[in-house]
């Protein structure tokens, strides 16, 4: 039991390595808002388009979104930052992790708004376009408000599994708060920075994680 | 030209493909396990919390949110890097098959429950009404309906998860990620990174296609 | 005096309490062999708990409840789920099982809570569908039925497991006026087959016509009981009176 909490729980190496924790914590955030407004912004416009009448639009539209769900994320980012330079671009951790988790994220929250968009009724259009909407004021104004109330639940889980997967940026050495950890593990050999690093991503995460547990279920019942 | 020669260079091709191959067996015969176990463990997992017994729900609930609150990566280094030193040793795929099991379980068994909650009362009523003991009624009623309403977010947490058998190369499996990693270090070339690309687009392309198919289909008949 | 012959379901002192309220309070009730007995009421009366804590979906607060002379309560859970094969019941909502054939419906309970082999329990929902005029649509799905006939199949599966007394719970209430009758039919050719019955229902035409009693609760307790020509032709109490003109008010 000694022996468990030596390994897992120090207390000497947490307060060590706090302050490196907390400065990769500082860049998790930092990683998260920049990515998570990135994937927002290009799934809208991908939904739109996925969502199109038009299949010379809808059609690239779905290949980009089925193509970037098909490969992860961490094979992207290491394609993105290591490959890159072999065709003389050099890219900073930072900007390459923005990259790959723009095609990514995108992709996944396309698919949300999607099926967003498919669950407003056709008569919703219909009316707005009878009262003399253009097309674009029908989406903006009244299938986007509602699509999006739809699925609020499930762009809140994407954005908890994009929190989760910043921890992937450790692979290219961007000094984010996994990576912090794993350093601080490596010079003490001891693995307690590690969960404390688990701790912190805990405090963010875990109360979101309940909400959506709440939201699932509060949702199923009224449907 | 330039491109073609970093990105898609024949002969690199044809000195890493047999590694590679070898490699996309390990990351598929990891995953179809994870699915497998993941499945079976987040079914019973909700079964259990259906008989609402304080002692059991309770862990059950705090499990499944902390394997759905933690970064998998996060679980996997503190596991092969810290059981060790308490002396336990762990091989590196078992761990990937571990946590990946333990969360693709976890979110299992919220979306299992989430609908067992929302069928109606009556389906439980009925069932007991007519003699058949919870375990019957929970197996042959509830069950059922669950797994074909389910069935679409079932696949997509299914895939998501099998994807992040990538994770492995961090721990040193040798699967597509890492032995594509090594050959590109070799090779001094971007072309097994490609390659490995390719490979993940060839085993979960069709598997995204089917998982469209089957959400339509199933959207369709509700 | 005659020996009374034992009653197929009895009740005794039935008490049920939600926190702070009772709803209801020392019921009696005594249902012979054969006998249709009709359970009226405003709602709220605690006519519908009554018929739920017979075979305990609802969990009674004291009391008893005996099934020809074997009780219900006070038994372990195998033994619950074995009294219950004795209390066929039929709800409002009908709940078939909607990922099952309609035959399915009516056989997983007789296979798996009775054991019978697959052959013999086909064979007995046959019949049982048949009874109810619904042989003809053995392989389809409930979906594909009008709420009568969901209602016909699910008085099927609980006749299947032959059943010592049968409970109704207001089961034309979700139904479409014209669909009622056919439920109606099925219900009165038990009655003639000497099923027992208890029916909480708002029928009154149906319980006047059908009914060998008739049990006016109101507010958790018994109010009057008696043959339906009383009940209906000579209340006595005032709560009776005024629960009649309001129904018949309705109707008009």
């Amino acid at each position: 039991m000694e022996n468990f909490i030596d390994a897992f729980f120090n207390i000497d190496i947490m307060r060590q390595a706090t302050p490196l924790l907390l400065r990769g914590a500082w860049v998790t955030l930092q990683l998260c808002a920049v990515v998570i407004v990135l994937g927002l912004s290009g799934g809208l416009a991908l939904s739109l388009l996925a969502s199109s009448k038009n299949a010379l639009l809808r059609l690239p539209a779905f290949f980009f979104i089925d193509i970037f769900r098909a490969i992860p994320p961490l094979i992207l980012l290491i394609l993105i930052y290591a490959g890159l330079p072999f065709v003389g671009v050099r890219v900073s951790p930072f900007i390459a992790v923005c990259i790959a988790f723009l095609l990514n994220n995108s992709a996944y929250f396309a698919e949300i708004f999607r099926s967003g968009i498919k669950s407003v009724g056709r008569g919703q259009t219909e009316a707005a376009r009878a009262t003399g909407l253009s097309p674009a004021q029908t989406q903006a104004y009244v299938v986007l408000p509602q699509a999006i109330r739809n699925v609020l639940p499930d762009i809140l889980s994407n954005v908890v599994e994009i929190v989760k997967l910043t921890s992937i940026a450790s692979v290219v050495s961007l000094s984010e708060l996994l990576y912090s950890a794993n350093m601080a593990r490596a010079v003490t050999y001891n693995s307690s920075p590690l969960v404390m690093a688990a701790g912190l991503y805990l405090l963010v995460l875990w109360p979101l994680v309940r909400v959506i547990s709440r939201f699932q279920r509060g949702l199923s019942i009224t449907s | 030209m330039d491109f073609f020669d970093a990105f898609l260079n024949p002969e690199i091709i044809a000195t890493y493909l047999p590694a590679l191959v070898r490699a996309v067996w390990v990351t598929v015969w990891i995953s179809v396990l994870v699915v497998i176990s993941g499945l079976a463990l987040g079914a019973l997992l909700a079964g259990l919390r259906a008989y609402q017994k304080r002692w059991l729900t309770l862990p059950i609930v705090l499990f499944a949110d902390l394997m759905r609150a933690l970064p998998p990566l996060v679980l996997m280094l503190i596991l092969f890097f810290g059981l060790p030193s308490v002396g336990i040793i762990l091989s590196d795929w078992f761990v990937l098959y571990l946590i990946l099991t333990l969360v693709l379980a976890a979110f299992v068994e919220e979306i299992f429950w989430a609908t067992m909650t929302s069928l109606s009362r009556g389906q439980w009523e009925a069932g007991q009404a007519t003699g058949l003991s919870f375990l019957q009624v929970l197996v042959h009623v509830i069950f059922p309906q669950a797994l074909r309403m389910d069935i679409p977010q079932l696949v997509n947490r299914s895939l998501t998860i099998s994807k992040m058998t990538a994770y492995g190369s961090v721990i040193g499996v040798k699967e597509i990620v890492s032995v594509a990693g090594s050959a590109q270090a070799f090779s001094g070339s971007a072309t097994p990174l490609t390659m490995a690309a390719l490979a993940y687009l060839i085993i979960f392309f069709p598997a995204m296609l089917l998982s469209r198919y089957i959400e339509n289909r199933f959207h369709y008949e509700h | 005096m005659a020996a009374q012959p034992r009653p197929t379901l009895e009740i005794t002192a039935l008490e049920k309490r939600f926190g702070e309220t009772q709803v209801l309070n020392s019921i009696d009730l005594k249902v012979r062999n054969g006998e249709m007995v009709f359970v009226i009421g405003p709602s709220g009366s605690g006519k519908s708990t009554m018929l739920r804590c017979c075979n305990r979906l609802e969990e009674p607060t004291s009391g008893a409840i005996h099934v020809n002379g074997k009780p219900m309560l006070g038994i372990t859970r195998k033994e619950l789920d074995r009294m219950r094969l004795r209390v066929g019941m039929v709800f409002q909502g009908f709940f078939l099982y909607p990922h099952l054939s309609v035959l399915k419906n009516v056989t997983l309970a007789q296979r798996k809570a009775l054991g019978r082999p697959k052959a013999e329990a086909e064979a007995r929902a046959l019949e049982m569908l048949d009874k109810v005029g619904l042989k003809h649509k053995a392989n389809a799905m409930p979906g594909e039925l009008s709420g009568g006939q969901q209602q016909r199949v699910a008085i099927a599966r609980a006749l299947a497991l032959d059943p010592q007394v049968m409970l109704f719970d207001e089961p034309t209430s979700a139904l479409d006026p014209e669909l009622v009758g056919s439920v109606l039919k099925v219900m009165r050719d038990l009655r003639e087959g000497g099923m027992t019955m208890i029916v909480v229902s708002h029928e009154m035409q149906f319980a006047r016509e059908a009914a060998d009693r008739v049990v006016f609760m109101d507010g958790g307790v018994i109010v009057e009981e008696g043959p339906p020509e009383e009940i209906f032709g000579n209340p006595k109490s005032d709560r009776l009176k005024a629960f009649l003109s309001r129904v018949s008010g309705h109707a008009a």
